[in-house]
């Protein structure tokens, strides 16, 4: 029973139209206590007062003219609940997918993109019913049901009095389903999900089983499972049905105790019986916003972890700079860019050992400079730092001896490339794919960077050519024809310095050797820095940069590091 | 396959479950109806106590109002068991029919639809249809029942009230949630539409956030996730403005309809009798909340149904030959072996030969894409050959059992699948029998030995969904010492240690080629073959 209080925060910007929704849903249950009153009038009159047609003609006009009334009016509460839920729905998304991209890609590596994708989508939506129902409800749930007891008194102290002792009954019936069936429920849920989990992993591992000749003995694990799970659940729901069943006989009880009750005053003259219909009619409608609230709580359930995941993630912290303009930048270095790390030092949140530790290195503007080292030598921070993904947390990066940290992130990735170790295809043509890095380029300059790469023996094969979308029927693209695209990309942007996370496997020897002679080609006249993994491809480096554990170890042509005999030497040894 | 075919495969998988079907319906109609009752006694009881009558004469009244009052939730309370109970019967079952319909496809039949996505629709579709009973079958028939209850209590009354009434339920109960639904139906298809759109979108954008930053395209990427999520909520929010008109609008037509209910009433019927008319008409409308959501549920019903029929239908899978051939060697031949995987693809092999004796060890190169794996395939006879013809044991392929290939050939393949399960019960899979020494034997083969130590609980390490509590090379590990456990007399590894460093590389082929004397090995691999691999070399182009 506990709505996560962030939720009311998130009503704030649109606190008339939740104001309006509950308003008029207030007026919405007042106009069922006038359309109720208007019954027993007129059965009161036609049936004791022997009134005729023509007499309650008018009552009768008026209780149907009360219900077109009713509908503009809950209408208009319900139209208010999905107004408010819609912005506060498209808000939220937003504002988390916008604060995913200044968290970055380092800081969501630890995550799982399925599960942050979910979160956008499911998640967000699973706080309509919150906001539809369950808050305006909360609120409808206090105010109706004390408006009804207060038209009540006046008619009949004492049902009136049943009423109001019997109401709170039922939020603390509720109260303790909830605190006993959330927890059961969560797991039921948890079990379902873990079934549904379990068909779809033998579904997906089929071809596996069919290779051991398993997946005939499966039909009989899944068929146990559900079993498994059908009885397991229908103990707990006995139980969570029988609680509904005692919250469900307080209201109808409540109802038949008050109809007797009323019924027999009523047969000694105690009181009239346009007061004793009018409370029987009104009477379940008393209960109604507390039966609505429970429902809808139960419903509403799933929302709680969402939101919970949500605020989760829009509490967390950005590592760096990674998106927003910084307040005054200073002006772009021009090309070409001699880049110094001077000390610099990084620890990632949550680990001991620093990523960098008083890293000093140069790079030389025009050059081909390397880096090697084994994994977890800090090559890809160092990467990762030039591409402002992340920031120093003591020492600086210099270009042309500006800080790099006083640049605007945008202006200053606007002057290099980038050719990632495992590039990533978005869900569009190969054409959009490489226009990524221009958006502005024409078809030929794309055709010709497309070249350029190697791609164009590929591409003429598919059914659609430069058009087709990836992942689409025979064009699914193997790394190294990704890596390709990559490279497309970089020969596009042309930019005057060029980053390459060189890919650890997966290249066949001709592959590999086509992408090198492009590499070279597109090398010419840029200031380049290499992660290599094999050793080969960097030989005619002009500067090789050995780090281990966060410092460079030595440097230097790849002649003078093998003459040296140290980490080098090993690493080319294997 | 029309709607129509549709349903009544749907119903056909319904009938084994009539009896408990049938008892939901009659308890769901039984409930509303002392529900109504509750209320017409009720009425009754005030407006007789009104005449002031003996007490003797409100007596039955006053055990009706009690007796409906408890009957109302002990009915429901029974009814929620015997839907539920049905509706998990009915999710196993169409989980099993679903299974063995798919089971025989696999994969040649299932290779168009490649990816995860379409299996992770299938298991929701199934969770779809679980629903069929409760939410698409049971409404209409407690509609219908309740609308003759109706019929009798108000032609009893008066026949003009019967007919009054029916026009009513069938207007607000039937056609308008129907017109609702039809109007509601391609706003709907839209949804799903710009639902699938957005979860596109945001997947490229979560997954592809450092290509966007570095290329500054994050701020243009962020307008057109703004763009498609203002589209998914405005289509959203004409389906939900259709169910807010349908729920006001319900609530009017109850009180239209008692009003024009007393209207006719006034001048024909005792006035004791208007009381409980009223109200009974109030409460009948229970029973036709539903039938907006059924509509809706049916629709979804369908396209699940739809989904799932055609994958089915569509594949329905070759004869399975009835042979128990034996191979009395392991000799393998491919003869001028031709193969495609389907008329609109190039072929991937051209007149291939080759011969693989019992016992050699061979290295398969060539770049990838040239059909290495196909081999594999093949083999196993997920696929059969359309040229040539290829020989095990003297015979052709064709005249065994695919099971008995299966046993007699142990893969490693390129992408192995691990199950949400223990290491130990992933590698069970090869020999649901092994001992635990057999185990560990495996296991040192593959490597995996040392890495087990490292964990806490062993064998007994749970890998997590598709193994990636793992990593790939451990996988592979895993992969290699299944695939050695089967104890198969060919064994043939698919780029199977791709993800393992230089150093362990060479160790886990030195150890196979020792452990794997006698038997048959094929390495297939896309790099240059190097020193640690068997002589025997063969190198595609």
């Amino acid at each position: 029973m506990k709505i996560d209080h962030r939720l009311f925060w998130e009503l704030r910007p649109v606190r008339l139209w939740f104001v309006t929704a509950v308003g008029l849903g207030l007026i919405n249950g007042l106009l069922v206590v006038a359309l109720a009153y208007t019954l027993t009038q007129i059965i009161d009159q036609v049936f004791l007062q022997d009134a005729s047609l023509q007499v309650v003609r008018g009552q009768l006009a008026l209780l149907i003219g009360l219900a077109g009334l009713r509908w503009f009016v809950q209408w208009g509460s319900e139209f208010s609940a999905l107004h408010l839920t819609d912005h506060i729905k498209t808000n939220l998304r937003e504002r988390l997918f916008g604060h995913l991209f200044q968290l970055g890609p380092v800081a969501l590596a630890q995550e799982r993109s399925g599960e942050l994708v979910n979160t956008l989508l499911e998640g967000v939506e699973s706080l309509d019913n919150y906001f539809r129902q369950l808050i305006p409800q909360l609120f409808l749930m206090l105010l109706i049901p004390l408006a009804i007891f207060f038209v009540v008194v006046p008619q009949d102290a004492l049902s009136a009095i049943i009423l109001i002792c019997t109401a709170p009954l039922l939020p603390l019936f509720m109260i303790l389903i909830g605190w006993w069936a959330g927890a059961v429920g969560q797991r039921q849920f948890k079990s379902l999900s873990y079934l549904s989990a379990h068909f779809l992993d033998v579904l997906q591992g089929l071809t596996t089983l069919k290779l051991f000749n398993r997946s005939q003995a499966q039909i009989k694990t899944i068929g146990r499972l559900s079993d498994d799970f059908r009885v397991a659940t229908m103990r707990v729901l006995r139980v969570a049905f029988l609680s509904a069943l005692a919250l469900e006989l307080l209201t109808t009880l409540s109802i038949a105790i008050i109809a007797v009750e009323i019924g027999l005053r009523l047969l000694y003259s105690k009181m009239e019986f346009e007061q004793a219909f009018f409370i029987l009619v009104i009477a379940p409608e008393f209960y109604q916003p507390l039966r609505n609230f429970g429902a809808s709580f139960h419903a509403a359930s799933a929302g709680n972890a969402a939101a919970n995941r949500i605020f989760e993630l829009l509490a967390m912290q950005p590592i760096a700079v990674t998106i927003h303009a910084i307040h005054k930048p200073s002006p772009l270095p021009q090309p070409p860019f001699h880049m110094q790390f001077e000390g610099v030092s990084f620890t990632y949140p949550g680990r001991e050992q620093p990523a960098l530790h008083h890293l000093d290195l140069t790079i030389k503007p025009g050059q081909h400079t390397a880096i090697v080292g084994p994994s977890g030598a800090g090559k890809s921070t160092v990467i990762n730092l030039l591409l402002r993904f992340l920031e120093p947390a003591s020492g600086q990066i210099l270009v042309n001896s500006v800080p790099l940290n006083t640049l605007s992130p945008e202006g200053w990735r606007g002057q290099l490339a980038w050719v990632s170790q495992k590039p990533y295809l978005f869900n569009t043509s190969i054409l959009d794919n490489i226009r990524l890095a221009k958006t502005n380029a024409t078809l030929d300059e794309i055709m010709w960077a497309g070249e350029q790469a190697g791609l164009a023996k590929f591409v003429q094969q598919l059914p659609q050519g430069w058009n087709t979308r990836i992942g689409e029927r025979g064009a699914r693209l193997s790394g190294g024809q990704s890596q390709r695209v990559a490279l497309a990309r970089a020969f596009l942007k042309d930019a005057p310095l060029l980053i390459w996370d060189e890919a650890t496997a997966y290249l066949d020897a001709e592959l590999e050797a086509q992408i090198q002679t492009a590499m070279e080609n597109l090398m010419q006249g840029r200031t380049v820095l290499t992660i290599a993994h094999r050793l080969h491809t960097i030989r005619k480096a002009d500067q090789i940069i050995v780090m281990s554990e966060g410092q460079v170890i030595e440097s230097g042509t790849h002649y003078e590091l093998l003459h040296q005999q140290g980490l080098y030497y090993q690493l080319a040894a294997i | 396959m029309t709607d129509r075919q549709i349903i009544k495969r749907l119903l056909a998988l319904l009938i084994p479950f009539w009896r408990g079907i049938l008892m939901a319906v009659v308890l769901s109609f039984l409930t509303i109806g002392s529900s109504m009752a509750l209320m017409g006694t009720s009425a009754w009881l005030i407006a007789k106590a009104a005449l002031h009558p003996s007490i003797a004469e409100l007596n039955l009244a006053i055990v009706g109002v009690r007796f409906f009052g408890i009957a109302r939730g002990l009915l429901r309370y029974i009814e929620r068991l015997t839907s539920h109970q049905v509706t998990f019967r009915l999710l196993k079952n169409l989980r099993v029919w679903f299974y063995e319909q798919l089971e025989p496809l696999a994969p040649a039949r299932l290779m168009v639809h490649r990816s995860g996505d379409l299996l992770a629709r299938i298991s929701h579709d199934i969770d779809t249809l679980q629903n069929f009973y409760l939410r698409v079958i049971a409404p209409p028939l407690v509609a219908i029942g309740i609308t003759l209850t109706m019929l009798s209590f108000t032609g009893w009354l008066s026949p003009i009230l019967a007919l009054i009434t029916l026009f009513f339920l069938i207007l607000g109960g039937g056609v308008l949630p129907m017109i609702a639904w039809l109007s509601g139906r391609k706003t709907g298809q839209a949804v799903i539409q710009t639902r699938a759109d957005l979860n596109i979108e945001l997947l490229d954008g979560v997954q592809g956030m450092a290509e966007l930053l570095v290329f500054g395209q994050a701020q243009s990427h962020f307008a057109k996730i703004q763009a498609i999520n203002r589209d998914y909520l405005r289509h959203q929010h004409g389906l939900a403005q259709r169910s807010i008109l349908q729920s006001a609008s319900g609530n009017f037509w109850v009180w239209v309809s008692i009003g024009v209910l007393l209207w006719a009433a006034i001048p024909r019927i005792d006035g004791i009798m208007l009381a409980p008319l009223a109200l009974v008409t109030m409460a009948c409308y229970e029973a036709f909340l539903p039938l907006g959501t059924a509509f809706q549920n049916l629709g979804g019903s369908i396209e699940a149904g739809r989904r799932l029929m055609t994958l089915v239908e569509e594949n329905s899978p070759s004869t399975p030959s009835q042979a128990v051939l034996i191979p009395p060697h392991y000799d393998l031949t491919f003869e001028n072996v031709s193969f495609q995987y389907s008329p609109d693809d190039p072929p991937v092999l051209n007149h291939f030969n080759l011969t693989i004796p019992q016992g050699a060890h061979l290295t398969l190169a060539g770049p990838s894409g040239i059909g290495k794996s196909t081999l594999i395939n093949l083999l196993v006879r997920f696929w059969d050959y359309q040229g040539g013809e290829i020989k095990f044991g003297g015979y052709s392929l064709r005249d065994y059992a695919p099971e008995t290939l299966r046993d007699l050939i142990a893969v490693v393949p390129q992408n192995p699948h691990l199950f949400n399960a223990t290491i130990r019960e992933n590698l069970l899979l090869a020999r649901p029998s092994a001992t635990d020494e057999q185990l560990e034997s495996a296991a040192k083969i593959a490597g995996l030995d040392a890495l087990i130590a490292t964990f806490p609980d062993g064998l007994d390490t749970w890998v997590g969904e598709l193994g990636l509590r793992l990593s790939a090379g451990e996988r592979q590990r895993v992969a290699i010492a299944r695939a050695i456990l089967k104890d198969a007399p060919i064994l043939i590894l698919d780029e199977a240690t791709a993800n393992l460093d230089r150093v362990s590389q060479q160790s886990v082929l030195k150890t196979l080629q020792t452990e794997m004397q006698g038997r048959t090995v094929i390495f297939i691999t896309h790099e240059s073959p190097k020193g640690d691999l068997p002589n025997s070399i063969c190198v595609l182009r």
